[in-house]
Parts: structure tokens; C-alpha cells; sequence
């Protein structure tokens, strides 16, 4: 399987034929272009795999980050203790040489011991049962919530709707849209605060107040929904909820792309000037992922 | 040896090649499509510029070694134009997409030759003579005064030198909204029928202002659309019988029998994917590009981008033989991506007993399958192996590490030289293969 930097460069090339064929003599061989949309579905689907692979991995570190922060604001005299006890319970098994560093290095850096070392390690495996714990409370409150949001297939719930609630550590935010690329910076943590407050709350009651985390959602998403129009290549972010709920998310993909070919090709023309716009490769492929994407994505980068 | 498989291999060597030298090929000239007709005698070309050329093959010979004819250019024609649909505002291509030529009933020949969108039926005549001594015109044509006229006498045929005429006798428009890809003349004589990207229309070789739809799989929601149909054909004896294929790889066979729209198949052929092989590519390549039934009628041959596929009509889920035909390039697909060869469509065609198949491959080079024997041969059309009745040497391309004499590597292959359109004659072994612009004709080296 060919790795997530391939899948791009094919995604670019696959738009780029696309876009290419609209000005070829003879019309749109529609021939050709299914077949591209296929190529396009199937890059895209392995690029997807990549990105929620890493974003899995990041949410495992965030989890234990999580964990530790919580243990500091219980009692923050036994952080150290209580941190490497984590760890080392999760980590026993892991095989992680350094335990303690790894919790601690995330820990702002006042509440470091002196000479600790501060390099951040990949979360290790046996982080994992923590992290779906803690998400669990949150997912069984509100199933179709997270369903709504995210694809049935990907087992990250997100990292920013995880228990995140730190003032100290939401200082400054960059916030990755993976269906834009478009990377922002967001102040004290404001955007993603909110939204974690109110999910802060859902778990420790056992209440879900539904209403309101939707309300989040809405705003969160409304939110990416700026970003992307910050995009000269505006694409109308059209039905990402139903086709996540969709059983068919094989033909939604290709059925995004076919929709802008339409009957005769009509949608195809009524696009013209986003693929205009969008004639740099680089550029391309951002726009397809944003453009055959049923979802919008966000994660926390670090 | 006239089609029988006597076992022997097939000693090919090189007869005539059509077309210019030229480095420089003009798009215009490129061909695109190559029929024998039923009997062998003619043979046409199609061309991007919209042209037919039909070959004739001459029995006297001139020099004694030369066993068999030449074909000669019998006629020329301009076929289709470039058309521009107001509508759609788009271009039509000229382009010949595909020639068939109907059985012979009288001295005149008959063909139908299609573009995108519209299907033409030609006539191609002889006329050797023509009348004298007219009454009411002269010598050049002039009308005379009729006050000079003072007597009357009746005209005269006279020999003339042979003139091969090409005239348009019908014209089957407006009845596909998307490319056409095939036609296929059905056994009846009185029937064809004409296949677009989705659907599939029956006519009647008289009538042009209506023809029957008789395969239909748009979906009432284009943004469903997950397979279009690649190639169709009539099948050679049972005229209520034709089959059509997809770009998911499948074949379905369909009966007229059963129902005026025939978007339910009686059978449907299709070999389960192999999912290890799974790669970005996989439907790109499982798509078929040709269909051909053999002269039978018990099997039938698909082309997919890799491989060759016989099928028998009774048994479904699985081909009977499967010939790879250049499996050394699925280590490049993502550069054929690239480069949009890929997307190729080869074809395939039949010897006259069955016995043997061919298709093309790159760099001028096509392929030959023994059926029985399973022996393949691979053969290069090339100006320089273009010896009047030179035996063509065999070509190889090396896949491992180690790369022998007279082998050629993988990356040395030149892509643009695609052999896309072949032909085989229907009872001899003459075989016509399209290169770019130029025509080769080889046939076997008569023992």
C-alpha cells in the first residue's frame, strides 16, 4: 500500500485531469473521468488512513498528557509521584524507556523538576486503555453526536473534544483543518476551550445536556466553516453530516465528484471558477479534500 | 494454413506498411480503427481526421516469390466532420471510432463507420463504365439546343478506367447523448446496434429517423453513476443474442427475447477481484476496453488493461483462460497514470478458426496466444525489421535484474508507440496492425 504523501500527489494529479478534461476537444469522456474518481476515492481513502493514524497517535499522547494534568490538579504536590505512577501502570509493558519524561515534558514548565528532560516521546500503545476510557464517558453520552461528526470507521473521537480543559496548556492553539489545510492559530485557546468545557461538564454529570454540546458543535463547525471561506477556493460544504450517516460513503465520495459532473456536465461548468482557482497542484489537492470530503476535520498540533 | 491449427508455429514476415515516415505524425493521420470485411479482400482504416481508406487485395502477383497479394488503396473518403453542438456547446470529434463492415449481397460493398455521435452507412461502388451519345447533352456535359437536335440516337456504355465510388447512403444521428463506442452488425443483415458510454440502441439498417433502446444504465441519479459500458457486440449467429461490456470488468450477456429492455442480463460473467492485489489502480485496470466473440459464437475475448480474458458463454463465474499480456507493467501504473496511458484501450482479435489471438502492447510491439499449444509470441512493428518478406524476430522484455542480448527493459519501452487496433483475416494468415499512422501488414511465411 502505497504511503499518505503518494495519495496526495496522485489526488493533485487526479484533479488536475479532471480539470484538463473540461477543455479537451470532443466533451467530457466520462469514461475517463469515472475512472479518475475512482483513482481520486482510493488515494483519498489511504491519505484519510494516514492522517487518522497520526491523529490516533497524537490523541494517545494527548490522553496521557490528559491524565497527567488531572493528577496535578487534584493534588498538585503528588505530580511527580503520581504521574510516573501513572505511567508506569500504562507503560509498564510498553517498553518506553522513560516514563516519567514523557508525562512530565508536557506539564508547563513551572511544575518541572529541576533536570527533568523535557523531550516529548510517541505515545506508547499501552497508553491507549486510558484514553478510550476517558472518551468512553464522553462517546456513550452522546453517540449520535460523535456520530454525526466523525466517520463510523475512524475510532478517534477527537482530540480536541477530549477532556482538554487546561488553561495553562491552551495558552496558544494551532488548529489544522485536514480538509482545507488551512492552519490556524487560535489565541488562549478560545475556540477549543468552549467546546471542551461543555464536554467537561457532560462527563462529570451524568446528564447530557444535548442541546448545548450540539450548540458547540454548530459553533465549532461554524467556526471551521470561516476558515475555509478564508480559502479563495470556496466550496459549498454540502451534506458532511448526512453523508457521514450515510451507509454508502464508497459511492458518496465518487458521488461528490460525479455530482459536479452532473447530466451533461452542467455542475461541472457551474464550477468553473473554483477549479480556476484552483490550478496549483499543491492547492489542488487541498481543495479536493476539502471538496470530496463528507466531514471536516479538525485536529490540535502541537 | 489457411486458419487450420495444424501446430505449427506461425512464421510471420513482414508485407507492406502503409502511411507516411515521417517523424512528425500529424494527429489527423493517426488510426483508429482497422476492419477487415467479411470475406478478406477489402480492408479499412479509420482515421483521427475523420477518414476511410480502404485497401483491396490483388491476387496477381508480380514477383513469383510473393505468395499471396498486396493490398492496395481501393478507396479514400472523407467520412465524418468535425461537428460543433450548439446546444452542449462543445466540439464533436471526427475521429472514427469504429468500422464494420456489412456481409456482401451484391457488387457493391457496404460499411458503417461512427464517430462520438453519429453512424454513417457507405456505400462503395464500382463503375468501370459509363454512356455515350447522349441526345439532349455533348461530350463535356453541355446541355444542347434542342433546335439543333435533328436526330436521335441511343447512348452507349463505354469502358472507362475503374472509378471506386463512396457514397453516403444513410445517416443514423441524434440517438446518443454520450460517446459512442461500438457498433456491431447483427446477424439478421437488417439489424445493428450502436453503444454510448450508458446506453445501448438497436436499428434498423433502412431506417434512420428511429432506432430501439434496448440497454439502459443511466441512474436516475447521476451522482450514482459507479460503471459505464465499454464495448458491446452482436453475437455471431444468434441474432437475438449480444453481449456488452463494463468499466467494472464484467460482462453481461443479454437476450431480446426476454424483454424490450434488456437492462436485466441472462447471464453475467465476472471473476472475483483478488484483493491482494489491491491497488490505486485496480479499477482502472480491470476495465474492459474490448469484447469479441469468436467466430463460433461458443467463446468470447475481453481486453483489459493488463490481461486477456476467454471467456465460455457457459460458464460464468470465471474466465477460461486468461493471457498476460504485458504484466510487467503493473509495477508502473502510477507513471502510466501520469501519463494517461493508462486509460489505452487495446483491443483484441480472433484468428479465423479460433485457434489464436492477438493484441498490442507499447513500443510497437503486439502480442500472439496459441490457444492449445499456449505458446505467445511478441512482435515489434518497426520501419527498421520492415524488409520486404523479412521473418520477424520475436521481442522480449526483460522483468528480472539481469538484462539478456536483443532483450529490452522495461524502462526503454516508448510509450507513445502504442499498438492500439489489429486485425486478423478472416480465412488467412494476414494480419494487419495499426501503428500510430502507419499500417503493417504481415502474413505467415507459406512453407
Amino acid at each position: 500500500m502505497e504511503c499518505a504523501v503518494d495519495a496526495q500527489s496522485l489526488i493533485s494529479i487526479s484533479l488536475r485531469k479532471i480539470h484538463n478534461s473540461r477543455t479537451q476537444r470532443g466533451g467530457i469522456k466520462l469514461h475517463k473521468n469515472l475512472l479518475v474518481s475512482y483513482v481520486l476515492r482510493n488515494a483519498r481513502q489511504v491519505y484519510m488512513n494516514e492522517k487518522y493514524a497520526e491523529i490516533y497517535r497524537m490523541q494517545q499522547y494527548e490522553e496521557v498528557m490528559t491524565v497527567c494534568n488531572e493528577i496535578q490538579e487534584l493534588n498538585p504536590l503528588d505530580l511527580a509521584e503520581d504521574c510516573e505512577e501513572q505511567n508506569g501502570e500504562c507503560c509498564g509493558n510498553g517498553g518506553v524507556s522513560e516514563p516519567a519524561s514523557l508525562c512530565c515534558a508536557l506539564l508547563p514548565v513551572s511544575h518541572l523538576a529541576a533536570g527533568q528532560s523535557a523531550h516529548i516521546q510517541a505515545p506508547s500503545a499501552c497508553s491507549a486503555p486510558h484514553s478510550l476510557q476517558s472518551d468512553e464517558i464522553c462517546k456513550e453520552t452522546e453517540p449520535s453526536f460523535y456520530r454525526s461528526c466523525c466517520a463510523e470507521a475512524y475510532p478517534v473521537s477527537n482530540c480536541d473534544f477530549s477532556p482538554v480543559n487546561n488553561n495553562l496548556h491552551c495558552n496558544k492553539t494551532t488548529v489544522l483543518d485536514l480538509d482545507t489545510h488551512v492552519v490556524t492559530t487560535v489565541e488562549n485557546g478560545y475556540l477549543h476551550q468552549d467546546c471542551c468545557a461543555s464536554l467537561q461538564q457532560c462527563c462529570q454529570s451524568a446528564q447530557s445536556p444535548a442541546k448545548k454540546r450540539k450548540v458547540d458543535f454548530e459553533y465549532y463547525i461554524s467556526d471551521i466553516e470561516e476558515v475555509s471561506d478564508f480559502t479563495p477556493c470556496k466550496r459549498a460544504k454540502f451534506e458532511d453530516c448526512s453523508y457521514a450517516n450515510s451507509e454508502h460513503l464508497d459511492t458518496s465520495n465518487i458521488s461528490n465528484l460525479i455530482s459536479i459532473f452532473g447530466s451533461g456536465f452542467s455542475g461541472l461548468v457551474s464550477r468553473q471558477s473554483d477549479f480556476e482557482q484552483a490550478l496549483n497542484g499543491q492547492f489542488c489537492s487541498k481543495q479536493a479534500l476539502a471538496s470530496l470530503g463528507a466531514w471536516t476535520r479538525a485536529i490540535v498540533a502541537f | 494454413m489457411a486458419g487450420a491449427a495444424s501446430g505449427n508455429d506461425f512464421q510471420w514476415c513482414f508485407s507492406q506498411v502503409k502511411g507516411a515516415i515521417d517523424e512528425d505524425v500529424a494527429e489527423a493521420d493517426i488510426i483508429s480503427t482497422v476492419e477487415f470485411n467479411n470475406s478478406g479482400e477489402l480492408l479499412a482504416t479509420g482515421d483521427k481526421g475523420g477518414r476511410v481508406v480502404i485497401f483491396q487485395h490483388e491476387e496477381e502477383c508480380k514477383h513469383r516469390l510473393q505468395l499471396r497479394g498486396e493490398y492496395n488503396v481501393y478507396s479514400t473518403f472523407q467520412s465524418h466532420e468535425p461537428e460543433f453542438d450548439y446546444l452542449k456547446s462543445l466540439e464533436i470529434e471526427e475521429k472514427i471510432n469504429k468500422i464494420r463492415w456489412l456481409p456482401q449481397q451484391n457488387s457493391a460493398h457496404f460499411l458503417l463507420s461512427t464517430n462520438d455521435k453519429t453512424i454513417k452507412l457507405w456505400k462503395i461502388s464500382e463503375r468501370d463504365k459509363r454512356a455515350e451519345g447522349y441526345n439532349l447533352k455533348d461530350e463535356n456535359g453541355r446541355l444542347r439546343d434542342p433546335f439543333r437536335i435533328t436526330s436521335l440516337r441511343v447512348p452507349v456504355l463505354m469502358p472507362m478506367d475503374l472509378m471506386v465510388e463512396a457514397s453516403p447512403r444513410r445517416v443514423f444521428a441524434n440517438a446518443h447523448t454520450y460517446h459512442i463506442n461500438s457498433i456491431s452488425v447483427n446477424s439478421d443483415h437488417e439489424t445493428y446496434l450502436s453503444a454510448d458510454d450508458l446506453r445501448i440502441n438497436l436499428w434498423h439498417l433502412e431506417i434512420t429517423d428511429r432506432s430501439f433502446n434496448i440497454v439502459d444504465i443511466k441512474p436516475a441519479n447521476m451522482e450514482e453513476l459507479t460503471e459505464v459500458i465499454t464495448a458491446a457486440e452482436c453475437h455471431p449467429n444468434q441474432c437475438n443474442v449480444f453481449v456488452y461490456s463494463s468499466s467494472k470488468g464484467t460482462i453481461r450477456l443479454c437476450d431480446m427475447r426476454a424483454a424490450a429492455l434488456c437492462d436485466r442480463h441472462t447471464k453475467f460473467f465476472e471473476e472475483p477481484d483478488d484483493p491482494s492485489s489491491r491497488s490505486f489502480f485496480s479499477e482502472i485496470i480491470s476495465s474492459i476496453s474490448d469484447v469479441k466473440f469468436s467466430h463460433s459464437g461458443r467463446y468470447m475475448m475481453t481486453r483489459d488493461y493488463l490481461s486477456v480474458k476467454m471467456w465460455d458463454l457457459n460458464m460464468e463465474n470465471r474466465p477460461v483462460e486468461t493471457y498476460q499480456v504485458h504484466e510487467y507493467l503493473r509495477g508502473k501504473l502510477c507513471t502510466l497514470y501520469e501519463n494517461d496511458c493508462i486509460f489505452d484501450k487495446f483491443e483484441c482479435c480472433w484468428n479465423g478458426s479460433d485457434s489464436a489471438i492477438m493484441t498490442g502492447s507499447y513500443n510497437n510491439f503486439f502480442r500472439m496466444f496459441e490457444r492449445n499449444t499456449r505458446k505467445d509470441i511478441t512482435l515489434e512493428a518497426s520501419r527498421e525489421s520492415s524488409k520486404p518478406r523479412a521473418t520477424l524476430k520475436p521481442r522480449k522484455v526483460s522483468t528480472g535484474g539481469k538484462r539478456k542480448k536483443d532483450e529490452i527493459s522495461v524502462d526503454s519501452l516508448d510509450f507513445n508507440k502504442k499498438i492500439l487496433h489489429t486485425a486478423w483475416h478472416p480465412k488467412e494468415n494476414v494480419i494487419a496492425v495499426a501503428a500510430t499512422n502507419n499500417l503493417y501488414i504481415f502474413q505467415d511465411k507459406v512453407n
